[in-house]
This record gives structure tokens, C-alpha cells and sequence, in this order.
């Protein structure tokens, strides 16, 4: 019945084989740009200037778009907030703080106190969420 | 030839002529960037649009599927049916109920609290036969899961008709207006994806935080059952005799706190000084969360049958209405309670004492409604 919360992370997204295709393509080519690049700048430098310029877009613009794919990939997912449950003796005041597990629920009767063997009780549980993203302000 | 000499040749030579022999094909790009964005300019913002949506549509995709697997592995887990449940929670899923007829407004609440009715027995009975092993705090977690897991299914097929109509008609203003609410739409999907985890385990929501203040009040005093799925408890209350209502936890559980409350001032011959209402109200953007208001009225969402029939009771006897709100946006109403949501709940009760103290005569009696689903929370 004890079962904590878990994160659930699904392994079947995967990137787009196509995507993939192209972002290999875009970076090959940029390599050959590259390499072309280095073979002319003795005989022509302005050609040599300009395919160094593509080769590095190039190069630039798959390494962005692959991990912008990968980043959306991780948005894919259900975040699993951590849950705290507080559970406190009535009697001598001893309190402890957990992770929520299942069966738990606000003033249900817990295990005893180590310090008084008294029954003990949950009286909160709820979520702490750190600000990740900064609200805007208005006057 | 050294370094500085070589790029400054080049250099040189990019300014004096940039594209040398081929500069025409720059120009005679632009000319054909400029003629295509003169035509098709509006064509090709449609289409950044419908990438936009396309780009929505996955991600809701994926949240409505993980719904149905968390709800199919959760009603496994817990309710160890004997045969597959896949086929009945996707046949749960498509479920629809339809409003009644208001040409005649005249009755209406009636039936439409007869349809919702005929709608709660009908979805018991379906987590009854998907989990029959199942406790009814369980049974009733699980219906409220299955609940999100439909509107989760139901945002999804809305959205994928507006974009694949707006595909299919190429009209510019579906898929604006689509790609406008989207922002809001995914908000309230993601809203009902953690919902869902938290019906799933049991957790309480931030809505549950008005049926908190009521269980936090009547702690420890005896408790009775009422219709429909609410307790009442007689709670001494700074000198007056406070009628506590929350609906019966900890399974996820609204109740009927219109029924609840009309039964108490009926048993009291209408002698109640003041009825209180405690609910979580959503904010506005730039409110702090967990902020509590006071105002007057019947603090109760959902269809309105309820609040119909506090409003009859209490015009009947002639009854203050008052209400306390917690204020929070509507992914954290359905989320797992937040810890200022949690620490609110005994402002509110410091509110609803003042109120009281306030507003009655020692020896009178009060209704307190705490409202809202009482999911983890017990009494």
C-alpha cells in the first residue's frame, strides 16, 4: 500500500527519423563546406571566405535545431512534484516531515510516537514549490 | 604570406566587390524573395502558425496518452479487475452528457441536477465494474481521475478538429484564432495532467482547501452523515453553535453542500443567524496566491444547482449569506495542494471566527460550509 510518488518519464518519445535525416545532412554538408574551404584558400581566398561562412552556419544552425528537438523532448514530460506529508503527536508535540505515500490523508492516525507511543496524525500535506520562472511585474 | 596580410586582402576584396562575377544572383534573389513575400506572405504565416499548433497538438497528444496510462495501470493496481479495463476506460473516455433544454427556463435546475445525478450513478457504476475490488475512498479517486483523463481526451479532440480544419480550409483566421487561446489551453491541460496524478495517489488538490478550513474546524467533535455525501458536525464557536458541512473525505468527494446545508436550516426551523461559505476562488494574474477575500453571496462553483438551492433556503428564512475565498489560478486548484494554499486555510479560519463574532449575538446559530473536493483530506 506504501507507494511513493514517482516520476514518470515515458521512453517511447524518440526524435523524428526524418528530422534526424535532415539535421545529418545539414551537417555533412556543412563539414564538406569546411573541408572545400580549406582546399581553395590558397587558389580563390573569396570563395574559401564565403563556403567558411556556410560551413559554420551551417555546422551552427543543426547543432540549434538538434537541441531545440531534444529540449522539446524533454518538455514532453508530467513533472511529479515532491509532496510532504507532516505528521504530528497531539500529545507530546513530536513532529516529522515525509514524502507522501499513498493512503495518506489530512488527520489520518499514523504510526505511534517514538517518544510517547501515542497514536500520531497527519496534519498537512501539501506541495513546496520553488519560483522557477520569474512573474511579471505590473505598477 | 602571413595571417594579417592575407585577411587583409580579403577583407579588400569583400569590400570592393563583395559576390564578384555572380553578385546578379544576390539581386535576383531579393527580387524573388520580395515577389514570393508579396503573394505569399500570408500563406507562409499560416503555415508557421499550423507548425506552432502542430507543435501544441504533440504535446497534448502525449499528456492525453499518459492520462489513459495512468488510469488504466492505477484502476489495475488498485481494483485488480479480471479482465483488461483498456476497452471500458476508453469507452469512459468518450462519454458525453447533455445539458437540458432551457427554452422554458422554468425548472431547469431540476433537471439538470436529475441529469448530473443519473451522470455520478452512472459513472460509479463504471468504476465499479472496471475496479471491483476497490474501496469506496478508492472507487471515488478513481472516478475523479477518470474525470480529468476525459477532459484531458476531450481538449485534445477539440484542438485536433480546429487544426485540422484550419488545414483543410487553408483559412488563416481558424488557425489564428487557435494558435491565440492555445497558451491557455495547455495551461489547462498541464493543470488537469497533475490533477490526475494527485486523484491517482490520493493527494489533496488546492480546490480542497475550503472542505480543509471546515475539517480543521470541526477536529475532534462528533460528526454525522448528510445528504448527499457530506458530514455535519456541532461545533462550539466563540460563544455561538456553528454548523460545520464539508463533504465526507477522504475520497475525492464534492458532495451535495446545497442538500447539506437546506437540511440543517430546515432541522433548525430557519433560526440561523448567518451562513458562511468557504471556497477556493481563482485569481487574477498579479493576486498572491493564497490570499484570502471576504464578500457576501453563495461561494459555490460547479453547474449551480447547489447554489440555487443555498440561495432558495436562505431567501426563504431570510439568512445572511457570507463568503470566504482563497485566492489561486486554476493549475493550482487542481494540482496538488501548494503549501501557501495549505497555510491560507487558517487565515481563512481566523476570517470566518472575526466574521462570526462580528456579525452574531453569543447563543446564535451559524452554518459554515467548507467547499470544494475532499480529496486526502478526512474529517
Amino acid at each position: 500500500m506504501s507507494k511513493t510518488t514517482k516520476s514518470s518519464t515515458s521512453s517511447t518519445v524518440k526524435i523524428s527519423s526524418l528530422v534526424l535525416l535532415i539535421i545529418l545532412v545539414a551537417l555533412v554538408l556543412s563539414l564538406m563546406a569546411l573541408i572545400a574551404a580549406v582546399l581553395v584558400f590558397e587558389s580563390d581566398m573569396l570563395a574559401a571566405g564565403y563556403l567558411l561562412l556556410l560551413g559554420a552556419m551551417g555546422m551552427a544552425f543543426s547543432t540549434y535545431v538538434m537541441f531545440q528537438t531534444r529540449r522539446r523532448i524533454s518538455l514532453l514530460k508530467i513533472e511529479s512534484p515532491q509532496i510532504t506529508t507532516t505528521v504530528e503527536c497531539k500529545k507530546c508535540g513530536f513532529k516529522s516531515v515525509r514524502e507522501f505515500q499513498r493512503g495518506d490523508y489530512v488527520f489520518k492516525e499514523v504510526e505511534p510516537c517514538q517518544k510517547c507511543n501515542e497514536k500520531m496524525l497527519i496534519t498537512a500535506i501539501y506541495r513546496d514549490v520553488k519560483e522557477k520562472i520569474k512573474e511579471p511585474v505590473a505598477p | 604570406m602571413n595571417l594579417s596580410s592575407t585577411i587583409a586582402a580579403l577583407n579588400s576584396q569583400i569590400l570592393q566587390d563583395p559576390f564578384g562575377e555572380y553578385s546578379w544572383i544576390l539581386n535576383l534573389l531579393f527580387y524573388v524573395v520580395f515577389i514570393v513575400f508579396i503573394f505569399y506572405g500570408q500563406r507562409i504565416q499560416m503555415y508557421v502558425m499550423i507548425r506552432e499548433v502542430e507543435g501544441s497538438l504533440y504535446k497534448l497528444k502525449y499528456i492525453k496518452d499518459e492520462g489513459r496510462r495512468i488510469a488504466i495501470e492505477t484502476i489495475k493496481e488498485l481494483g485488480k479487475p479480471q479482465a483488461d479495463p483498456t476497452d471500458r476506460v476508453d469507452r469512459f473516455l468518450e462519454y458525453f452528457t447533455i445539458s437540458p433544454q432551457n427554452l422554458d427556463p422554468a425548472g431547469v435546475v431540476w433537471k439538470l441536477e436529475h441529469i448530473l445525478d443519473v451522470r455520478d450513478v452512472r459513472f460509479k457504476d463504471e468504476v465499479k465494474l472496471m475496479a471491483p475490488v476497490a474501496d469506496e475512498t478508492q472507487a471515488n479517486n478513481l472516478e475523479n481521475m477518470l474525470e480529468a483523463a476525459m477532459a484531458l481526451n476531450y481538449i485534445y479532440k477539440v484542438i485536433r478538429h480546429y487544426y485540422l480544419l484550419g488545414k483543410k480550409t487553408l483559412s488563416l483566421y481558424i488557425i489564428m484564432q487557435l494558435q491565440m487561446i492555445l497558451p491557455l489551453v495547455m495551461r489547462e491541460a498541464e493543470a488537469y495532467a497533475s490533477a490526475l496524478k494527485a486523484f491517482a495517489y490520493g493527494q489533496p488538490i488546492g480546490d480542497g482547501v475550503g472542505a480543509l478550513v471546515a475539517a480543521k474546524l470541526m477536529r475532534g467533535y462528533e460528526k454525522r452523515k448528510v445528504p448527499k455525501d457530506c458530514v455535519v458536525a456541532t461545533v462550539p464557536l466563540e460563544g455561538r453553535t456553528a454548523f460545520v458541512i464539508k463533504a465526507e473525505g477522504p475520497g475525492g468527494n464534492v458532495g451535495k453542500p446545497g442538500d447539506a446545508a437546506k437540511l440543517v436550516i430546515e432541522e433548525n426551523e430557519g433560526k440561523i443567524a448567518m451562513l458562511v461559505m468557504i471556497d477556493a476562488a481563482l485569481k487574477l494574474e498579479g493576486e498572491a496566491l493564497g490570499e484570502v477575500a471576504e464578500g457576501v453571496g453563495a461561494a459555490i462553483g460547479g453547474p449551480g444547482v447547489d447554489q440555487f438551492k443555498i440561495e432558495e433556503a436562505i431567501l426563504k428564512y431570510h439568512i445572511a449569506v457570507n463568503a470566504a475565498i482563497i485566492k489561486e489560478d486554476i493549475g493550482d486548484a487542481v494540482s496538488p495542494m501548494r503549501k501557501e494554499i495549505f497555510d491560507a486555510s487558517e487565515k481563512a479560519i481566523e476570517r470566518v471566527k472575526q466574521l462570526v463574532l462580528e456579525k452574531t449575538k453569543e447563543g446564535d446559530k451559524v452554518i459554515i460550509v467548507g467547499v470544494g473536493n475532499t480529496i486526502g483530506i478526512g474529517q
